[in-house]
């Protein structure tokens, strides 16, 4: 464990994401107490223009509300989506790839043919038919962006699993008449990790992408701020009023950049092939 | 001593310019919009919205309206009503011809009559008090009805009542007669050309009985499927007249500001959109007429009319639009005043039941004004939910009595009888339905004044009933008025004259120059 923070530490990427990271969720846990001001209320005249009042530093938008109090709100909305689906989606992912990779024959037939059933389908277009199906909701969004986010876990743990099955160690604890949970729960599963903990990064990223497109063409939760909505919102006046959609872009830029490099961090320290020590 | 000869100069050229500017030009030719393409021309046939505003200038109805919705002359040029209030009799205009060349008569104003009970739903309903129709003589057409109708003589627009040729269609299938495509009036324009998907292109009528109009040669509709393309259209010079609705809110103010920019509110009069809320009220916490009106109260309608509407457009007062026939402001006034609203909730016990509110699927603007609307309600300490849906699904949840409150505007027609009772009266309640009484209100004090209105006589005792009736119903709040509506109309204000009427571009360009 010390190792691994160590090489986190050392690769310089990974150090700016998890800074980002850090101060992203901090704005969403602690920013709400600091401005308590709903985002939804109208404070000021319409579209102020950025760094004119100290109270609204950012401006205002079509309707008069604090742009800056909608991104500090927003990044509430924006990460627990990206988290909560990404959680969802390594939930239902890991246990199906699992199983098939364990298994295999006709499990994993059917297993995989399921799969691929969603891989088939357009995420996009399916998670905004999910959402419309389903009223847009801050649940609805989870839901569809969770099941349009599963598929590759579910095949990336497969083939770690496939290839870890073949192990002398697990055949050794098959041998020894080890139950088939107990085998994948303790003997391969933690072995298999460390790709989803670097693909489950990128996830939160493309999550918070996903809801923000969603947000961007209408299909947000209407009772939920967000930085999509925001963007999607501002767009119309882009050319009146240029900072409504500016600044909540830049924060959906930061954080989906924060994560990437978070993930090439993980890649870097969690990756067994890159000698850690006297390179 | 020359200085101030120069200056008289100038002065006197600068007083005679505008005497001079009124004088109309002959000739030019006009690019307008029209969003979105109409589905056909034949005015008796189609009724659209833009149908209407390209049609409504090669066709005619017996009369015309002012802005105030006074009858004028048209295709009638007299009119006049016996003792009874039971017969009107119409002088036609003579010398009229239809842009074959055959004359306009009484036998085409009976036929067309015919034609558009089965054809227009509207018109179907504004003739559903005529007993007979009669044609003395070739220039003369006589109503009898068969109970005093007091809004009678305000069905007879172009778009409720087109006059079409009887040589042309009479006999014929009307669904599949040719000249539909190629429509056939007696109005100032004739219909030229139609390029599906690129624009209509209507020619001066060159017979016209108003001798010198119209002064226009030519009109190009332009059919452009974009919204910021359209903008980008009148900003390129492409084209000249935004009609009220061709481009989105937002952009008003930033075109209204380009130079050479006139915009206005007027030309709609005679619709009369009106917006509103519509409450619930038969559940929950909104069943209770103080919760109502506390939401009245708490809603900023003005600060609605200038950051959502540009400023563009009225706070209602009431149930009828101030330019609907016997408006009255005089009823009980709701400004904004979240202290009253918070006590009336109070007094009423609302203890922050959830209320769910259905925006108006309608684009941008409805959207924003859904948000400020719930922000309104929730800064008196309402608990608010804002559901998320389309238009289709709205329609439905309103239909189904599935809502708390909804956005909504519906037209009003001029008059009481024809576009206010409609949404109060016990008798329009059925569910499934989206325009009628969907807020559930029954109250029949109200279903007597709206009954006794429509055929009451004289005119000051249809005042008394519907002044009484627009009182009972604020003080009553079955829905919550928001905003007159008014949809502005950029042209180049080189363009003259356009809008003179209450239904403004419909039937526009007869009046219209080009001052070059």
């Amino acid at each position: 464990m010390r190792q691994f923070w160590k090489s986190m530490f050392k690769s310089p990427s990974g150090v700016i994401g998890l800074v980002i990271l850090l101060l992203a969720i901090s704005v969403a846990l602690f920013g709400p107490m600091l401005f308590p001001n709903s985002p939804w209320r109208m404070v000021q005249r319409p579209f102020l223009p950025p760094f004119t009042l100290s109270t609204v530093p950012l401006g205002t938008d079509a309707l008069g509300r604090d742009v800056f109090a909608g991104m500090i709100f927003g990044a509430r909305v924006s990460l627990l989506v990206g988290l909560v689906s990404t959680l969802v989606a390594l939930v239902v992912g890991i246990p199906i790839g699992a199983m098939a990779g364990y298994f295999g024959g006709r499990v994993d037939d059917a297993l995989m043919r399921f799969t691929e059933f969603f891989q088939t389908i357009p995420s996009f277009a399916l998670a905004i038919v999910l959402v419309a199906i389903l009223q847009p909701s801050i649940y609805s969004i989870v839901a569809s962006i969770a099941v349009v986010s599963w598929p590759p876990v579910a095949r990336l743990v497969r083939g770690e699993v496939l290839s870890l099955r073949t192990r002398e160690y697990v055949q050794a604890a098959i041998v020894t008449g080890q139950s088939n949970t107990w085998i994948i729960l303790r003997e391969i599963l933690p072995n298999a990790l460390s790709p989803v903990i670097v693909l489950a990064s990128l996830m939160v990223a493309t999550a918070i992408l996903l809801e923000s497109s969603l947000s961007f063409l209408g299909l947000g939760d209407p009772n939920l701020i967000s930085w999509g909505y925001m963007v999607g919102a501002g767009r119309t006046v882009i050319r009146q009023a240029w900072w409504i959609t500016v600044f909540p872009g830049i924060a959906i830029l930061i954080s989906v950049l924060g994560l990437n490099l978070i993930g090439e961090g993980l890649n870097d320290a969690l990756n067994p092939r890159l000698s850690r020590e006297g390179r | 001593m020359p200085k101030r000869v120069l200056l008289g100069l100038l002065l006197a050229c600068g007083l005679a310019a505008p005497a001079l500017a009124q004088e109309p030009k002959t000739g030019g030719v006009i690019n307008a919009v029209i969003q979105p393409e109409p589905p056909g021309l034949m005015l008796a046939q189609v009724q659209n919205g833009p149908t209407q505003m390209v049609s409504g200038n090669i066709f005619e109805g017996l009369l015309r309206y002012s802005p105030k919705l006074e009858p004028q002359p048209e295709l009638a040029e007299s009119w006049s009503v016996s003792e009874d209030a039971k017969t009107y009799t119409f002088k036609l205009r003579k010398g009229v011809t239809w842009h074959d060349g055959k004359p306009f008569t009484a036998a085409d104003v009976l036929f067309s009559i015919e034609m558009l009970k089965q054809t227009h739903a509207r018109a179907r309903t504004n003739l559903a008090q005529v007993d007979k129709v009669e044609a003395p003589d070739d220039h003369t057409v006589v109503f009898t009805l068969k109970q005093p109708f007091g809004p009678f003589l305000g069905i007879f627009e172009v778009g409720s009542m087109p006059m079409v040729p009887k040589h042309l269609y009479e006999g014929t299938d009307w669904k599949t007669n040719a000249y539909n495509n190629a429509p056939i009036g007696t109005g100032p324009f004739m219909f030229r050309e139609w390029q599906k998907g690129s624009f209509i292109r209507l020619v001066k009528n060159p017979n016209y009985y108003e001798k010198g109009k119209p002064y226009l040669d030519e009109i190009y509709w332009q059919i452009i499927p974009d919204a910021a393309a359209r903008s980008v259209a009148y900003e390129t010079g492409k084209v000249d007249v935004l009609p009220g609705g061709s481009v989105e809110n937002f952009d008003v103010p930033r075109l209204s500001k380009l130079k050479d920019t006139c915009v206005t509110g007027a030309g709609w009069e005679f619709f009369s959109p009106l917006a509103w809320l519509w409450l619930n009220n038969r559940q929950g916490p909104l069943a209770d007429k103080r919760v109502r009106q506390a939401i009245m109260f708490a809603i900023d309608r003005d600060f609605a009319k200038d950051v959502i509407w540009n400023g563009l457009g009225k706070v209602a007062t009431g149930p009828s639009a101030s330019t609907i026939k016997y408006y009255t402001d005089d009823v009980k006034k709701y400004p904004y005043d979240p202290a009253k609203a918070k006590a009336l909730l109070k007094e009423a016990g609302y203890k922050g039941e959830k209320i769910r509110l259905l925006p108006l699927a309608y684009g941008e603007t409805w959207q924003r004004w859904g948000e400020a609307v719930k922000q309104n309600l929730q800064d008196v300490g309402m608990t608010i939910e804002t559901i998320a849906t389309d238009v289709a699904g709205g329609n439905q949840k309103i239909g189904d009595w599935d809502y708390d409150i909804a956005f909504t505007y519906l037209y009003q027609y001029g008059d009481p009888a024809l576009g206010v009772g409609r949404n109060y009266i016990s008798s329009n309640i059925a569910k499934g339905q989206v325009f009628n009484n969907v807020e559930g209100y029954s109250n029949p004090e109200i279903d007597k004044l709206f009954a006794d209105g429509a055929v009451a006589t004289p005119d000051s005792k249809r005042k008394e009933i519907y002044e009484k009736a627009q009182k009972i119903l604020v003080e009553d709040v079955p829905v919550a008025w928001m905003l007159e509506l008014q949809f502005p109309t950029i042209t180049r204000c080189k363009v003259k004259n356009l809008i003179t009427t209450g239904i403004g571009v419909n039937d526009g360009f007869k009046d219209a120059w080009l001052d070059k």
